[in-house]
């Protein structure tokens, strides 16, 4: 039998308090322009391919736009981040390395990764590029995290959404790699990255394609009744005439399960961790990320103004407390008009 | 001179078959009579532990490894396989402690273990490791990054094609891991581990906390069925783990399977009839009877869903394409 030695916290701590970075979302130029203005420290976007975890028609950067994002949010002194956060296709997996050398040829600060041979690729023919681990690489340990940076030189992980904020905690002490947590946003349920309920249905998932009950599969069809909600085959809702409808994603249809129907696995609800960001803080998080690349210029430029004026209220305030003009605010672009902590609370446990 | 037409035919190689990891909650005597059956079956390889959730204690680590040594004495190799979603602390010490005892080969569930295995394989670990299908490998230049830190085996990710298995870990140029050529193993049969939550599911439907979750995933020894408005089976949960209504199955895909690489396939356990799926597969796989025949059945063995292929075809994981 061979021991391992357990890592020690005094030995890895990361750096004390800080104020985090503020990573808002930019799924085209003008969302990217208005997340800047609005004061987000950087932005994160991605190309029109299936490269990225937000390919969605419509959305995101061909090279001529990245490079108007980068020469804008460096003239601010701001960072752009370029994710190539799927996993590279088997059979051709070049798209993927002309993308990393696309985000260092268009000025990027930060590459998001989470595929191994992606960041293996970027370390080795563009080392100067900095790497993040994406949410969807799934890193929930601090082992997990340290595989990454000590093998492929991660700077930063991205933690996935199902942590408590103790486990967030001890992560962030036990880790040499900055973290960045989700603060924002709509609410994926599952693991991110460890999710194949999408290519059950459609046969593309966010590991493969980018993208999770992708539109060109969704059909709605009127019926006597109501509305049906179909994502390929399989009927995810039917909703009464009078009902409010959601996009059919498949996590937050309603089923029948022991003869009851409901939301078997999610409501559909956002994220809003407003309340504990001073606890995020004194973990030492380094970076708070708006979800919503898919979402209006107009939800970035909103979404980013509260969070930019909380974070500021939480690092320079002894008293922190959550704004009632904050929480009207969030309330007007969260997913079926409720926020939750997600798994940061307990009442997941 | 010698007849060519005279010699043997080159026998075509033997599918080893993996037992994979029992993915729900049974009692302790249904537990030990599953693998009692498994001994005596023509299983090469069973996978033992607790992959789904840390709260299930019915069968400690101490019983695994007692139940490991009866399945080595019965000339089965055994592998011991750590979680797919490790959270906390506590987790973490049971991974180290699944890691660093050195009787089993370890398959390794996420990038903590793989931490864990590829120091202990630097520090001169006898045994080399699996990589699980929940770790993402999706490229050939995926595979070359991890075989090389101590692996031996590779279980692809349950929604990756047959086509891109091939590319992967082609059958004529292998990647190279811990000694050699990396064997491919394909998911073959059972329900699909889809998908990871914090959540837990079961304790949700029935409106109890996690942590007070009164262990009712014990309830349901394939998964509690989740069925669409209009009645079709959809997805099983199982605890914080989401399966797929219909079972995975590739017995009509020997030929693909082999060209694709693979040398042994994985069967998921499921609560009735898996001596019989044992035997079918290795019937078909292994001596030539008909896959047409053994598959029909299985569909009369009252399995807990339809069969389904689509995920080799590059298809919808829920559909049935023909092999």
């Amino acid at each position: 039998m061979i021991s391992l030695p357990v890592p020690d916290a005094s030995a890895t701590a990361a750096p004390p308090r800080r104020k985090p970075q503020l990573v808002c979302p930019a799924g085209s130029l003008r969302a990217l322009h208005m997340a800047v203005d609005a004061g987000a420290d950087a932005v994160y976007l991605g190309l029109k391919d299936a490269t990225n975890a937000r390919n969605f028609a419509g959305l995101n950067f061909d090279d001529a736009q990245v490079r108007e994002g980068v020469r804008y949010a460096h003239a601010r002194g701001r960072e752009v981040l370029m994710a190539v956060n799927t996993y590279a296709e088997a059979r051709d997996p070049s798209p993927w390395w002309r993308a990393v050398d696309r985000a260092a040829e268009l000025g990027a600060d930060v590459l998001i990764a989470a595929d191994v041979a992606v960041l293996a690729y970027a370390q080795q023919h563009q080392p100067q590029l900095r790497r993040h681990l994406s949410v969807q690489a799934s890193a929930t340990t601090y082992e997990a995290i340290e595989f990454y940076r000590e093998r492929f030189g991660i700077r930063r992980a991205v933690l996935p959404r199902v942590l408590t904020l103790a486990q967030v905690q001890h992560i962030a002490a036990h880790t040499q790699a900055e973290i960045e947590v989700f603060g924002f946003g709509s609410l994926c349920v599952m693991v991110e990255g460890r999710c194949a309920l999408s290519s059950y249905v459609t046969g593309q998932s966010p590991n493969t394609a980018g993208v999770c009950s992708p539109p060109s599969h969704v059909r709605w069809q009127e019926k006597a009744d109501g509305v049906e909600a179909r994502l390929g085959e399989v009927l995810i809702d039917r909703y009464a005439a009078d009902e409010p409808r959601g996009y059919p994603t498949l996590c937050k249809g309603r089923f029948h399960v022991n003869g009851e129907r409901d939301y078997a696995l999610e409501e559909p609800t956002s994220l809003n961790t407003l309340a504990m960001l001073p606890q995020l803080v004194d973990a030492g998080v380094a970076a708070v990320k708006i979800e919503g690349r898919q979402r209006s210029p107009s939800y970035v430029a909103e979404v980013t103004r509260v969070w930019r004026a909380a974070i500021d209220h939480a690092a320079a305030a002894t008293r922190y407390a959550v704004q009632p003009a904050w929480s009207a605010q969030l309330s007007r672009w969260a997913e079926g008009q409720q926020h939750t902590l997600g798994a940061y609370e307990r009442a997941w446990r | 001179m010698m007849n060519v037409h005279s010699l043997p035919q080159a026998a075509a190689p033997r599918f080893g078959l993996t037992v994979g990891p029992l993915q729900y909650w049974w009692p302790r005597q249904a537990t030990w009579d599953f693998y009692a059956q498994v001994a005596d079956s023509a299983a090469d390889t069973v996978v033992l532990g607790e992959v789904v959730c840390s709260r299930r204690h019915e069968i400690r680590f101490e019983d695994w490894l007692a139940l490991a040594a009866e399945l080595k004495a019965h000339g089965k190799t055994v592998v011991l396989a750590t979680m797919a979603l490790l959270a906390g602390e506590p987790e973490l010490r049971s991974l180290r402690r699944v890691c660093e005892q050195g009787d089993y080969a370890v398959e390794a569930g996420d990038a903590s273990a793989l931490a864990l295995l590829s120091r202990l394989h630097a520090q001169g670990a006898r045994l080399p490791f699996v990589i699980g299908p929940h770790v993402n490998v999706y490229n050939q230049p995926a595979l070359q990054q991890l075989a090389p830190l101590g692996a031996s085996c590779w279980v692809p990710p349950l929604e990756l094609a047959l086509d891109a298995v091939a590319c992967i870990n082609p059958p004529h140029a292998p990647v190279q891991g811990a000694g050699g050529a990396v064997a491919t193993e394909i998911f073959g049969f059972g329900r699909m581990p889809l998908a990871f939550s914090a959540r837990c599911f079961t304790a949700r439907h029935y409106r109890l906390k996690k942590d007070a979750c009164e262990y009712r995933c014990r309830d349901d020894a394939d998964g509690l069925l989740l069925s669409t408005t209009e009645g079709d089976p959809f997805i099983v949960l199982n605890g914080i783990q989401t399966q797929s209504a219909a079972l995975h199955c590739l017995i009509g895909e020997r030929d693909a399977m082999a060209a694709a690489g693979a040398s042994r396939v994985r069967l998921s356990p499921c609560s009735g009839s898996f001596g019989r799926v044992l035997q079918l597969f290795d019937a078909v796989l292994n001596a030539g009877a008909s896959a047409s025949d053994a598959r029909a059945e299985l569909a009369t063995l009252g399995l807990p869903g339809a069969l389904v292929n689509g995920f080799a075809h590059r298809q919808p994981g829920l559909r049935e394409v023909a092999a």
